[in-house]
């Protein structure tokens, strides 16, 4: 049996506590800074604005285009033009703020007959424009989305478990969305709104992985070999033992996200990334975050044990 | 103990089967066609023109691939793209303005699959290229025009009564009117409530202000703000038949938006430009002069009159028409198709206070003469109707009925409406995808998700052996029902929604790890091999129905508060992590008992 996780004795998680939690509460407020001092990089889903992507015939100089871009004095805000390389030197993003008293085909046609002045070839390959009513409604719709998955996911686990296992996976995984939005923020990464469905699916994604603990830790509290064990003890068992399945899991996703930021191409990319630091976060913060902060709402055996217990019994 | 009744076998065979059929058709490709629709509602396509067309392409030597006529398009198969374009040529210049022809591509599925409902998934736009636009209705321009028609049938009706009235004010919540005194008040207000049952009135009488205040009830005003959304996708289609794209999506999105999507469209500048026109309407006399007609028909064209085609769902005919202009659209307040006294299809059109005295005073003076209705688009006029003035016709009430079907009639008031838009739209959001971007983003994905699925098989059979090989089998079979189920519902794919299937594909694994986990651990604790399958499948299975119902949440979520990209990922996702706890949990169950179930003696378990 090909074997990587299996571990004679219970690692003592729980004794980590004061230094998990002290990572987490650094990263965290690291990331809350970052989203403070430099804010969202947020793509003109959210706030309005124009984005071209051309293909160049041969590869070309971005900051030529970007000066030709500038040339045509189309806003006067020049700090707002991002001229962007798209993986390869021929293939160039330039987004453009929102330019009043000009349209959108307008204002395509204009930068693209700019563009073919210096390569007639260029190939307009997609043309984005949003206004900027619809920006602000995507973030009400964005804030709303989040507030209905976590308290669906507190009410699912309170009734499933107990309210203490409900807050302290939220917690714990709200945790991890903060922080990947602070590296967004820190890389600048421009947050789309494929980003945003990538992080929500994260937080459905990464209450998996308390929840599998916590089934596990109640599985722990009802079984009659784990009696005597205090609290941390079994908490200690409970992710040992599912150790093995949080890493091959966690590992097979992310060998389909790579699969999608490697050969997934531009469109593809920021989704990637935000999954790819989504589950490495998960992986930490439900193990080393939730459980601990369970710990600390002052979880005993008896929270699971309910009078169903001879029922119980029968099936464990 | 490992063994499923055969029922359980059944199912998933069946499943199996019904997840092949109607995956399938997504690999047979598309061909190039052409598509012969009509222009407006009243023009059928059956098989006279079924007849016709075939007639064209057999004169012109093009040969063709098939042909289907279904609901009332024909569509046309071709070999390749070359023969495509000169048939629509020829087909377009054969078959005139009452037919619009586009240009399609259609799927090779073969006509077996079809006929059970199995099509290939639904492509979005960035995956086959086109425009998208977001339009939002300006609604207060359309409640103004509401409060502008309403003072305008108060002054009108309140003169009629000879009713002495002062000012007649619009505001933007109401309407209101200033009378001298508390009889006339009583007066008008019986009037109006008569005339205009739909207005709520407020009355203020006291000395020196005797005034009624004329709003409209919530119902209405939620009446008004939804005629005009379909009024504006009305005028949208007729537009859009323009351009000749095939299979436009235009549809209403939340209360005051319209979603036009035209799959294969490039040339952004000129769809705005079409979708953006204001066409106008014209009313002017025709002259019935038969030998002026004749003259005219032979390129002798008086001065002052001009030739003009009369739409005809039996065929377009030529009339002549004064290029003086009696009147125009900006009069018509309302154009809507009902029945005449006799019960025969009729247009009602409803012109305001300036529109109805000059119609009057037409009408007076051309008893008997016929006038005609054009519409002009780009410069260039179409007479939609062209009836004869029976009577005088006051009250700004105008009835056009004759040999009209309902038919007729809804697309006479349409046209007539789609002089104007119900109220002014602004493109809030715009996309367009090049078709080599969409090819791209196909490729793209797949691979990936190909890559990814790979990657996964290969770890889980050499970690899990004879576990790793259900676990993968499974799996693929999950990629079958997905895409199965996804062209069943023929849900819009879209490049998220390709996401959405290889992050399902990399989630689904998990419920295979965990009871191959699991399994493992019995059997560590010492269970022979079939108790610890039996256990192994049993005590994972709450786990993965927590784990996958914590996971439905957040993908439901992101369905119901989602949009555009996000919605994509999530109808996916949703689909995705049902179809994952069938194949994951029975599908993989199933071959385990196969495989071990029915053996006597089991020495160790290859997992």
């Amino acid at each position: 049996m090909l074997e990587m996780f299996h571990f004679k004795k219970d690692i003592p998680f729980m004794s980590y506590g004061k230094l998990t939690t002290a990572i987490s509460l650094v990263t965290f407020l690291l990331a809350v800074f970052f989203l403070g001092y430099k804010g969202l990089n947020l793509s003109i889903e959210f706030t309005g604005g124009t984005v071209l992507e051309v293909r160049y015939s041969q590869p070309t100089e971005l900051a030529k285009v970007r000066s030709q871009v500038e040339a045509l004095n189309l806003s006067g805000k020049h700090t707002e033009i991002v001229v962007q390389a798209l993986g390869t030197t021929r293939d160039v993003m330039i987004r453009l703020p929102n330019v009043s008293g000009i349209s959108s085909a307008a204002l395509s046609t204009k930068v693209m007959d700019e563009l073919r002045k210096t390569d007639p070839q260029v190939e307009q390959r997609k043309v984005e424009f949003v206004g900027p009513s619809v920006g602000q409604e995507l973030v009400t719709h964005g804030l709303t989305a989040l507030t209905i998955v976590c308290l669906g996911i507190i009410a699912y686990l309170a009734i499933r478990f107990e309210w203490r296992f409900a807050v302290s996976a939220i917690l714990a995984n709200l945790h991890d969305v903060v922080i990947i939005l602070g590296v967004f923020a820190f890389f600048q990464w421009e947050f789309s709104l494929t980003v945003l469905a990538a992080i929500l699916a994260v937080l459905g994604y990464s209450v998996n992985e308390s929840v599998v603990v916590f089934d596990r830790i109640r599985e722990n509290f009802r079984k009659a070999s784990l009696r005597g064990k205090s609290v941390p003890e079994v908490i200690d068992n409970a992710i040992t033992a599912t150790m093995s399945r949080t890493v091959i899991t966690h590992g097979s996703t992310e060998m389909m996200v790579l699969a999608m930021l490697f050969f997934g191409g531009a469109a593809l990319h920021g989704f990637a990334m935000a999954l790819t630091i989504g589950i490495v976060f998960g992986i930490y913060s439900s193990v080393l975050v939730a459980s601990p902060l369970l710990l600390a709402f002052g979880v005993t055996r008896e929270n699971m044990i309910k009078p169903v217990k001879v029922k119980e019994e029968a099936v464990v | 103990m490992n063994r499923y009744p055969v029922w359980k076998y059944l199912i998933i065979l069946i499943a199996l089967a019904v997840g092949l059929i109607y995956s399938v058709p997504n690999l047979y490709g598309e061909s190039p066609a052409v598509q012969i629709s009509g222009a407006r509602s009243s023009i059928t396509v059956d098989n006279t023109v079924q007849a016709r067309v075939e007639q064209l392409l057999t004169d012109a030597k093009l040969p063709l691939a098939g042909l289907i006529l279904e609901g009332n398009s024909l569509k046309v198969r071709f070999k390749d793209v070359d023969t495509q374009l000169k048939a629509k040529t020829l087909i377009q210049e054969g078959m005139g303005d009452n037919y619009v022809v586009a240009l399609n591509l259609l799927s090779n599925t073969p006509h077996w699959l079809t006929a059970l409902g199995a099509h290939p998934m639904f492509l979005g736009l960035d995956l086959r290229g086109g425009v998208h636009f977001l339009l939002e209705i300006d609604m207060k321009a359309a409640v103004d025009k509401a409060f502008e028609r309403i003072a305008g049938d108060v002054r009108r009706e309140l003169k009629d009564k000879k009713i002495r009235a002062g000012a007649i004010k619009r505001s933007s919540t109401g309407v209101e009117v200033q009378l001298r005194d508390e009889e006339t008040l009583r007066a008008a207000r019986k009037a109006i409530e008569n005339a205009l049952p739909v207005v709520q009135i407020v009355q203020t009488s006291e000395t020196g202000n005797y005034s009624l205040k004329l709003t409209l009830t919530e119902a209405e005003l939620f009446r008004i703000k939804s005629d005009a959304v379909k009024q504006n996708i009305a005028t949208l289609h007729n537009r859009v038949n323009e351009l000749g794209t095939t299979e436009p999506i235009i549809q209403q999105q939340g209360a005051d938006r319209i979603v036009v999507q035209l799959p294969g469209v490039q040339d952004t500048a000129r769809a705005k430009d079409i979708l953006g026109r204001t066409a106008t309407l014209e009313v002017r006399m025709v002259e019935d002069d038969q030998a002026k007609l004749a003259e005219a028909l032979n390129g002798n064209v008086p001065a002052g009159f001009e030739l003009m085609e009369e739409l005809d769902p039996r065929g377009n005919r030529q009339i002549l028409v004064k290029k003086d202009v009696e009147l125009t659209g900006e009069n018509i307040n309302d154009a809507q198709a009902g029945f005449d006294d006799q019960n025969q299809p009729a247009v009602h059109i409803n012109l305001d206070g300036s529109g109805a005295n000059i119609f009057r005073q037409l009408t007076a003076e051309n008893i008997g003469k016929r006038m005609a209705m054009i519409l002009v688009e780009k410069g260039k006029g179409q007479v939609v109707t062209a009836p004869v003035i029976r009577a005088e016709i006051g009250g700004g009430r105008v009835q056009i009925s004759g040999a009209m079907t309902a038919a007729d009639a809804n697309d006479t008031a349409l046209l007539l409406r789609a002089g104007s838009l119900a109220a002014p739209m602004d493109i809030v959001e715009e996309r367009t995808i090049g078709p080599s971007l969409g090819k791209e983003n196909i490729e793209k994905g797949f691979n990936s998700t190909l890559y990814g699925f790979a990657a996964i098989v290969i770890f889980m059979v050499i970690y899990y052996r004879v576990f790793g090989v259900t676990a993968s089998i499974a799996l693929a079979a999950n990629v079958l029902f997905l895409i199965a189920l996804l062209s069943m519902l023929q849900a819009t794919l879209t490049l998220p929604g390709i996401a959405a299937i290889a992050l399902t594909l990399g989630m689904a694994i998990d419920s295979n790890v965990l009871i191959n986990e699991r399994i493992r651990e019995e059997v560590r604790n010492g269970a022979p091999p079939q108790t610890a399958i039996k256990a192994g499948y049993e005590h994972a299975w709450a786990t993965i129905l927590d784990s996958n119902i914590t996971t439905l949440i957040a993908g439901v979520a992101l369905l119901i508060f989602g949009s555009g990209a996000v919605r994509g990922f999530a109808v996916v996702h949703c689909l995705g992590i049902l179809t994952s706890m069938f194949s994951a949990v029975v599908v993989s169950r199933g071959l385990v008992n196969l495989i071990y179930g029915y053996r006597r003696k089991v020495g160790k378990l290859a997992v």
